[in-house]
């Protein structure tokens, strides 16, 4: 694969980025405290910065009901809703029209462009993953970015597979004779790495250096990217609106949302906590953990850590492994 | 045809598969996007062959599943690009969600769809229930008799569906096997007509146009997605006219006549078959036999556009006849409902005349089922019994074992 030449091109600073454009028009109806909307200004920062125009098709869910409800748009910038389970392959059809058209001269622009895939976590890790996986497989050009809110949120809060052991859901509800969602929640960024795509990364908005470094490589990568993004939900979380970032910043230092990418293969931990906090942490900030702190459940949390510590094994593993010298 | 071009004119013996695959050389689309299933399998490896020899300039995305490969087609089309596809039964209805979302998004999609029975139980031959589960998707749908109409087909449905008049996709179905599997004669036309014939793209919003952007596929809440709605029906009132257009312009370009439907000895008729695709074939060679043994004056009407349906091309034809009975064959069931699809639209276009003739309502074919000549002949003795007044069974099954 080629290398991601990635160490000259810098995101120019903070107050420079701002003074960007900004392609989602305020206005839009997600809800205070979204971690989505965040999620897709940093996005959009990265892309102005290199010169990229991103045409984005977003599967459905919050960002896209709330962006686009007719005859009002939020989107200054290409932009199409197809269905939920689609992402990945409306994405491959637009890029594969791009390359067409391109190479017979008929492109309407001479501008760079980047694709972009977006979808929750019910688009991407449960009714969207054939999808996503048949074009991770086929190697097109394209950025697929999952903002993770952990549920079906633009519904109502129902599990998905990115919902985490015993979170209140309202399909899996708290109840006398339940805890919430009994199983643990996938590992989508591995498995997607698993697809031996050129790039790989999980981000949060809370560490925006880290997500906008990760973006510019996504960007700078020809072929497949996948980005798993973490957003704070704060209506299905149950959690403060104005404490979203602190959320997220918590989900970061206890390792609950490891900051990784896998770049051509090669796994690294990009952000490692000096002391990381204990899951406890993380969890009493959201309401939907909020039955684990009754008496008798303490082993619940200490399984919740357990599985903390699971992964952060693995990759640092991981890590050694793909990068130990022949 | 121009007698420049007769020449040119290649007699080839191909398969339905092969006629639509070189029907997509010719239309040289900007996307492919397929999966293969059987009986349209072959179609897909005629067309990848084209691919990897540099036949095509078509950027070809072999997806995981139809539902992929019609989401594709989605992206691709909204994108400002030419894009085709091609299915068969399951397939079609796994596409079934983005169907509808092709038309109500008004992309030019064209697809070839070889006729297949749907599951359960599971069955690989040929019948239409795909296409008519997929009726009310808002696509046009055409059906062809044979492997040369397929091939014309589709050439049409590139100008029918990108007219600015339309804009909708357009389905072109043939019959698994018989006519998808099936050496013919095809006339296959030069490939510089073909160009010619469909021209360039028109671009309509293209998602790839940056300097204007465009928002495809927004939310429609109560107060405007009735007016969509509204839209799409009048888009597909004016592929009526479009599809007819169309054929005109083909037959003087090529030399082949396409109407809405295709009458055959029914000037004279007392009796008129209604049949779809294939069968109409067989019905043709029934017709001749009856007239030549035994005198009885029968005639034919072909459907040939479904979508939008030609109610007044039937009646008219009916109507020019000296009809005293019809007998109406679906290849597709409509469970619970009186006869099949077919039926009710032909109902339908006698109810618009106020005119009431008998009807015989016959269900063939299924799963691939054999229609022979004498099942044919045993329909057409049915439609005189009712023609004579006498009860006849409302739905009859040819060839069931009973």
């Amino acid at each position: 694969m080629a290398e991601i030449k990635t160490a000259e091109i810098k995101v120019p600073p903070l107050k420079k980025l701002t003074n960007y454009p900004e392609k989602l028009a305020p206005g839009h109806r997600l809800c205070a405290g979204c971690g989505a909307s965040i999620i897709i200004r940093q996005m959009y920062m990265v892309a102005n910065a290199l010169g990229y125009e991103l045409i984005i098709a977003n599967a459905t869910g919050c960002v896209e009901v709330c962006t686009s409800i007719y005859p009002y748009t939020s989107w200054r910038s290409p932009w199409i809703h197809n269905a939920f389970e689609n992402a990945a392959a409306t994405i491959s059809g637009v890029e594969a029209a791009y390359k067409a058209l391109k190479r017979k001269g008929k492109l309407p622009t001479d501008k760079k462009v980047k694709f972009v895939a977006l979808g929750g976590d019910g688009g991407t890790y449960d009714i969207g993953f054939q999808s996503l996986s048949g074009a991770l497989e086929r190697g097109h050009d394209f950025i697929y970015v999952c903002y993770d809110n952990e549920a079906y949120m633009n519904t109502g809060i129902q599990r998905s597979s990115a919902t985490p052991k015993y979170a209140n859901t309202t399909t899996q509800p708290v109840g006398s004779e339940s805890l919430g969602k009994p199983q643990h929640k996938k590992w989508m960024p591995e498995v997607a790495a698993a697809h031996g795509i050129p790039y790989v990364a999980q981000v949060a908005p809370s560490h925006w250096k880290d997500f906008m470094e990760k973006f510019k490589k996504a960007l700078l990568t020809e072929g497949p990217s996948y980005i798993n993004a973490f957003a704070v939900c704060p209506r299905g979380w149950r959690s403060k609106e104005e404490e979203g970032i602190l959320v997220t910043k918590m989900a970061v230092e206890t390792n609950y949302w490891p900051l990784f990418e896998v770049e051509n293969g090669k796994w690294r931990i990009t952000h490692r906590p000096k002391n990381p906090k204990p899951i406890e942490e993380y969890l009493r900030l959201q309401g939907r953990f909020k039955h684990l702190f009754k008496p008798g459940n303490e082993d619940k949390i200490k399984e919740l850590q357990e599985e903390v510590n699971r992964r952060w094994d693995w990759l640092n593993k991981m890590e050694e492994i793909s990068n130990r010298e022949e | 045809m121009r007698p420049e071009l007769i020449k040119e004119v290649k007699y080839v013996p191909y398969s339905g598969n092969m006629a639509a695959a070189e029907a997509m050389r010719q239309i040289n689309p900007d996307v492919v996007a397929a999966y293969p299933i059987t009986p349209q399998t072959e179609l897909m490896q005629f067309f990848a062959d084209f691919v990897a020899n540099g036949l095509v300039d078509t950027e070809y995305i072999p997806v995981e599943s139809e539902h992929s490969a019609m989401s594709a087609c989605v992206g691709a089309a909204a994108a400002g690009s030419r894009a085709m596809t091609a299915t068969a039964g399951p397939g079609l209805a796994y596409m079934w969600e983005i169907l509808g979302i092709a038309s109500g998004m008004r992309l030019p999609i064209v697809m070839t769809v070889v006729n297949r029975a749907l599951s359960a139980p599971i069955n690989i031959h040929g019948d239409q229930s795909d296409m008519m589960g997929a009726r009310d998707q808002g696509w046009i749908q055409i059906f062809s008799e044979n492997a040369e109409e397929q091939y014309d087909n589709l050439i049409q449905a590139i100008k029918i569906a990108e007219d600015e008049r339309t804009r909708l996709p357009v389905m072109v179905g043939m019959d698994g096997f018989v006519i998808s599997h099936s050496i013919e004669r095809v006339r296959l036309l030069p490939d510089k007509a073909v160009e010619e014939f469909i021209g360039e793209p028109k671009l309509m919003y293209p998602l790839l146009d940056v300097d204007n952007p465009v928002t495809h596929g927004p939310v429609a809440m109560t107060d405007s997605y009735m007016e969509f709605k509204r839209q799409q029906r009048e888009a597909m009132m004016n592929a009526y006219k479009v599809i007819r257009e169309v054929g005109e312009a083909f037959e003087e370009a090529f030399g082949r006549k396409y109407e809405h439907i295709e009458t055959y000895k029914t000037e004279d008729a007392d009796y008129i078959l209604i049949i779809i695709g294939s069968t109409a074939g067989t019905a043709k060679f029934v017709i001749d036999k009856l007239r030549d043994e035994k005198g009885i004056k029968v005639g034919l009407i072909k459907i040939r556009t479904y979508r939008p349906f030609p109610y007044y091309d039937v009646m008219d034809a009916i109507e020019a006849s000296n009809c005293k009975a019809v007998g109406v064959f679906d290849r597709a069931e409509t469970f619970g409902a009186v006869g099949g699809p077919l039926y009710s639209d032909v109902a339908t276009a006698m109810y618009l005349r106020n005119k009431h003739y008998p009807i015989v309502s016959f269900i063939y074919g299924l799963g691939g089922r054999d229609t022979n000549v004498y099942h044919i002949e045993e329909a057409v003795d049915k439609v005189m019994q009712a023609a004579a007044g006498k009860e006849v069974p409302f739905i009859n099954y040819l060839n069931l074992k009973e």
